[in-house]
């Protein structure tokens, strides 16, 4: 007898499995159109791989994953590609998603398949591509990508690898006539996962109400070592993390995955899609579904290919649309409600509820909160309900995180005990969803004001590089002038040759006639200018050029000052016209000023070497 | 075909507010028939004229508050709120007496805190305490004298029109002190033997109080087996009380004893019909343990060192006002996690 621990909460609402128990599990056929969205499961979508027109064999992969989290699709059965297009999927925003419509010919022609007899011959890696290549997610929750979750970090040994049967939900009987119909498939796609994770303990958890599944595992798994664990029935014991705690004793560290403790959890759905993919080469491409609820006459399980349209479904168990009042796409704890039937089946599709207005009555208004605490004391995850209540509805986010809001797995179970009928889940949801929102958007401030700020400095830099080199650029200009006039001096007392002297006279000859043909309005500055050198016995040639690398530098520093006045399109362009064209002519001056004062000096210079 | 759009879960239990209110008056009667048994028919008057005053002032200040009065009215608190009042006011407290208290309960204590939920002191003791401390002598000198429905006790008529009274007081013949009140003024000067002699000891602990007890206590009982309170104010405000008494009282001579603390007052009335009130209690199990154990703490220190004779309207007030301290300071630890979560949120190490 397996040791079994109890988790704390819970509740034992009416079962309703009966319903759909009374018959075999029964095939749904071929409907006229199948939708298959591109993205069935959490994760990223696949891409279509087939044009419209195309005609597809069954099991034929139409959809392939490039990148990411994500499995490949595969045809249902053979047919003609009709469209890619936006179609109504099952979601609990009634939202549509990218979806190829195959239209059937009829002759479910299968593609060639590659059965592997014998998998342990092969690298445990080809054995994983082959899981993932058969497009399976997982069957019983969020349809995370089986390969995937096979493959635990590294660092992560798995000790325990559980098979989750419980099927804690009511209404839903899915994987419980499974069990009793095919416990040979699961356990042979246990030993293939047994086989890739290496567990010490194999377990398949059943609640203790389904005596029939528990004696055909018990019977498919005689001489095996897996044990068959019969926990007591008390919702959700189907939860992977209170399965967990039933089992091991072990929790899930919040945050954490079960592999950080040594354990993962498998539907048993999916251990049958991966003995099939691997024993039989075939596909995901049909699952089990449970139709039921009060409104369908003939209420059971189907084998049903993925994409069949739940409406042919409700069709084939006689639904009575007079009596429908809710139509609830998973149990009805955690399923969602459909606004129409015209959506397909997907991987992750375990039950429909098709139900009356008596069977699931409309909330009753919701009445103050009395804090009777029927919440807490049933919550299997052990939070505050009503206080996440209080403060997911005042917007006091940050405090309903304190309380753990992000560890609720959103099992129903507070709304379902609440006497004051409050929506309890709904207000949690609402705030998670806020709370991201204000994630992002923090994330996206955060963003924008990294690059502002790196803008800012890139700016900054450019502008000081630009006065930098400007500086040196100067200081080149200057240190050149310096060196030309040392030369100059040197020649002269060393005797230079007198066409040199005339080529320099010459140049200053020009730079005055260009003066006098570019500057006339400054004529009166430059004559002023003139008259003051020519006052002056002997011009301080070194002031002069220190005045014109002056003017320059600050020549440059207004035109710099002027194109990024430009290029943000400031208001100061005009001003800054203005001071460039002062300081133009101010350089220009000075250049004359030199100029002349070279000429000056030469000439004297010419006078006393003649003399 | 108009599809019924609602989120999850779609099942619901179907016991709703109104509904335990409901289980809680019924487990009450056991309760009231003992009083009326032992003590005559003044808490029977009391609890319809209690109950009919509350409804009256719950559906006047909800139609001033503008708020859907049937749709409250039907949840059944009020009439709870006036229940618990009529239960532990003196059997022949005057008319305007209760009604004070009620009206101060259903006006002050919750709507004018917000209404259903939204009120931090349990409104039937503020209401309590109200009269108690402002009309003394009504609500000392009120208390009936033992006796058998069918024997000693005034008749029904009698009754009612001494609860009509404009007086504080009624005739003398037919009230006497409660054996708390007695033994707590008599047990100075007198022995224990000594004071046990007075006729509101009777046989056992304290005549009538012990049946109204029990009846009580099964009553509370029937509560928990129905989960709509759990054990833990209950037993821990009796184990409260239980451990001071042992601590304290040992000596018979000196302070009452154990059996008079838990069968002579309103122990069992205030344990699982009063300190369980959901609205003003802790809500953690840990917090329901330190609250109740406080209360029960508290009944003990006021009714032996206190003014007055009785404590369980004082206590749960006083309770009361630490519930949002406790609540802050006794999270469960939530599954995944080493340790809860203590502390004001925001401004705790995470």
């Amino acid at each position: 007898m397996t040791q079994l621990w109890d988790f704390s909460g819970g509740i034992h609402p009416a079962e309703n499995k009966h319903i759909s128990t009374a018959r075999p599990i029964t095939r749904a056929g071929i409907p006229e159109l199948l939708v298959l969205p591109l993205q069935q499961h959490i994760g990223d979508p696949a891409e279509a791989c087939v044009e419209v027109g195309e005609r597809v064999l069954k099991g034929q992969k139409i959809a392939d994953v490039t990148g990411g989290m994500g499995v490949p699709v595969h045809a249902p059965t053979s047919g003609t590609i009709e469209s890619v297009s936006l179609q109504p999927v099952p979601h609990p925003s009634g939202m549509s998603d990218w979806c190829i419509t195959l239209r059937p010919d009829g002759k479910d022609e299968w593609t060639t398949l590659s059965p592997v007899a014998n998998f342990r011959e092969l690298e445990r890696e080809a054995v994983l591509d082959l899981i993932r290549e058969a497009g399976i997610s997982g069957m019983g929750g969020a349809g995370f990508p089986t390969s995937i979750k096979l493959r635990p970090p590294k660092d992560r040994k798995v000790n325990t690898l559980i098979l989750n049967g419980a099927e804690c939900e009511p209404y839903i009987t899915a994987d419980d006539m499974s069990m009793r119909e095919k416990a040979d498939e699961i356990l042979a796609g246990l030993r293939i996962m047994a086989w890739l994770l290496r567990p010490e303990r194999c377990v398949i958890a059943v609640e203790d109400n389904k005596p029939e599944a528990i004696a055909a595992l018990r019977k498919a798994a005689e001489g095996t070592q897996t044990e068959i664990a019969v926990i007591p029935t008390k919702y959700p014991s189907g939860g992977e993390k209170q399965l967990i705690q039933i089992l091991t004793g072990m929790e899930v560290p919040s945050g954490g995955i079960p592999a950080d403790i040594g354990v993962m959890c498998q539907n048993v759905g999916t251990a049958i899609a991966v003995g099939r993919a691997v024993f039989n080469g075939e596909p995901l491409i049909s699952r089990v579904t449970t139709v039921t609820g009060q409104a369908v006459a003939d209420p059971g399980n189907f084998e049903v290919l993925i994409g069949t349209p739940i409406d042919y479904l409700l069709a084939q168990a006689r639904l009575d649309e007079n009596a429908l009042h809710r139509l609830v796409l998973g149990g009805p704890m955690m399923g969602y409600t459909l606004e129409t039937p015209a959506v397909p089946v997907v991987k992750t599709s375990n039950c429909v509820i098709a139900a009356t207005a008596a069977e699931l009555p409309d909330p009753a208004p919701e009445q103050p909160c009395i804090r009777c605490g029927a919440c807490a004391e049933a919550c299997p995850m052990e939070l505050l309900p009503q206080q996440l209540f209080w403060y997911s509805r005042a917007g006091e986010l940050d405090k309903a995180e304190h309380l753990n809001l992000f560890d609720c797995i959103e099992c129903g179970i507070c709304s379902y005990v609440c006497p004051s009928s409050i929506p309890l889940v709904q207000y949690y949801r609402a705030a998670k969803g806020e709370i991201r929102v204000q994630q992002a958007e923090q994330l996206k401030a955060d963003r924008a004001r990294e690059r502002f700020e790196a803008r800012q400095a890139r700016l900054e830099r450019e502008k000081q590089e630009k006065e930098q080199r400007r500086k040196e650029r100067a200081k080149a200009a200057a240190e050149a002038q310096a060196k030309k006039q040392a030369e100059a001096e040197k020649a002269e007392s060393q005797g230079q040759p007198a066409d040199e002297r005339a080529a320099r006279a010459a140049q200053v000859q020009e730079a005055l006639a260009r003066k006098k043909a570019k500057a006339p309005q400054s004529a009166e500055a430059d004559s002023k200018s003139r008259d003051e050198t020519e006052s002056q016995p002997a011009p301080d040639i070194e002031a002069l050029e220190k005045q014109l690398s002056q003017a320059t530098a600050k020549l440059n520093t207004m035109q710099s000052m002027l194109d990024d006045a430009k290029a943000e399109n400031a208001d100061n362009v005009e001003k800054l016209e203005r001071a460039v064209t002062k300081n133009h002519d101010r350089v220009k001056r000075a250049e004359e000023a030199l100029a002349e004062a070279r000429r000056y000096a030469e000439a004297t210079e010419a006078q006393t070497t003649d003399t | 075909m108009a599809l019924a759009q609602q989120s999850s879960p779609h099942a619901r239990n179907a016991r709703s507010t109104s509904q335990v209110m409901l289980w809680v008056i019924l487990a009450a009667l056991p309760g009231l028939l003992a009083q009326t048994l032992f003590f005559g028919w003044g808490n029977l008057i009391n609890v319809v004229w209690c109950i009919a005053v509350a409804l009256a002032a719950e559906a006047a200040i909800l139609k001033i508050r503008k708020r859907p009065v049937a749709f409250f009215l039907k949840d059944n608190t009020a009439a709870v709120t006036g229940l618990l009042l009529g239960l532990s006011l003196p059997q022949f407290a005057p008319w305007w007496v209760s009604a004070v208290a009620v009206i101060a309960a259903i006006v002050m204590a919750k709507q004018l805190y917000g209404g259903l939920g939204s009120n931090p002191f349990n409104p039937a003791m503020v209401g309590y305490a109200l009269v108690l401390i402002s009309f003394p002598v009504a609500m000392t000198t009120n208390w009936a004298q033992p006796g058998l429905l069918w024997e000693t006790a005034p008749g029904f008529g009698e009754t009612l029109s001494m609860i009509a009274s404009s007086q504080q007081t009624v005739v003398d013949a037919y009230t006497m002190a409660t054996p708390l009140d007695e033994y707590k003024h008599k047990i100075a000067t007198h022995t224990a033997a000594e004071v046990l002699e007075h006729p509101t000891f009777g046989e056992g602990v304290a005549r009538g109080w012990e049946w109204v007890n029990a009846a009580f206590l099964a009553g509370g009982l029937v509560l928990i087996g129905l989960r709509i309170i759990t054990w833990h104010i209950p037993v821990s405000m009796l184990a409260g009380l239980v451990v001071m008494s042992l601590a304290f009282g040992s000596n018979a001579d000196q302070y009452a004893p154990l059996s008079i603390h838990l069968l002579a007052g309103g122990t069992m009335l205030g344990a699982f019909f009063i300190a369980t009130d959901p609205v003003s209690s802790a809500s953690s199990h840990q917090g329901k343990l330190i609250y109740g154990a406080g209360i029960g703490v508290l009944v003990y220190l006021i009714r032996t060192w206190g003014a007055y004779p009785d404590a369980v309207a004082f206590s749960v007030l006083l309770m009361n006002f630490a519930v949002p301290f406790i609540d802050h300071y006794t999270p469960p630890r939530t599954y995944g996690h080493h340790k809860p979560r203590r502390g004001i949120p925001g401004k705790s190490q995470g």
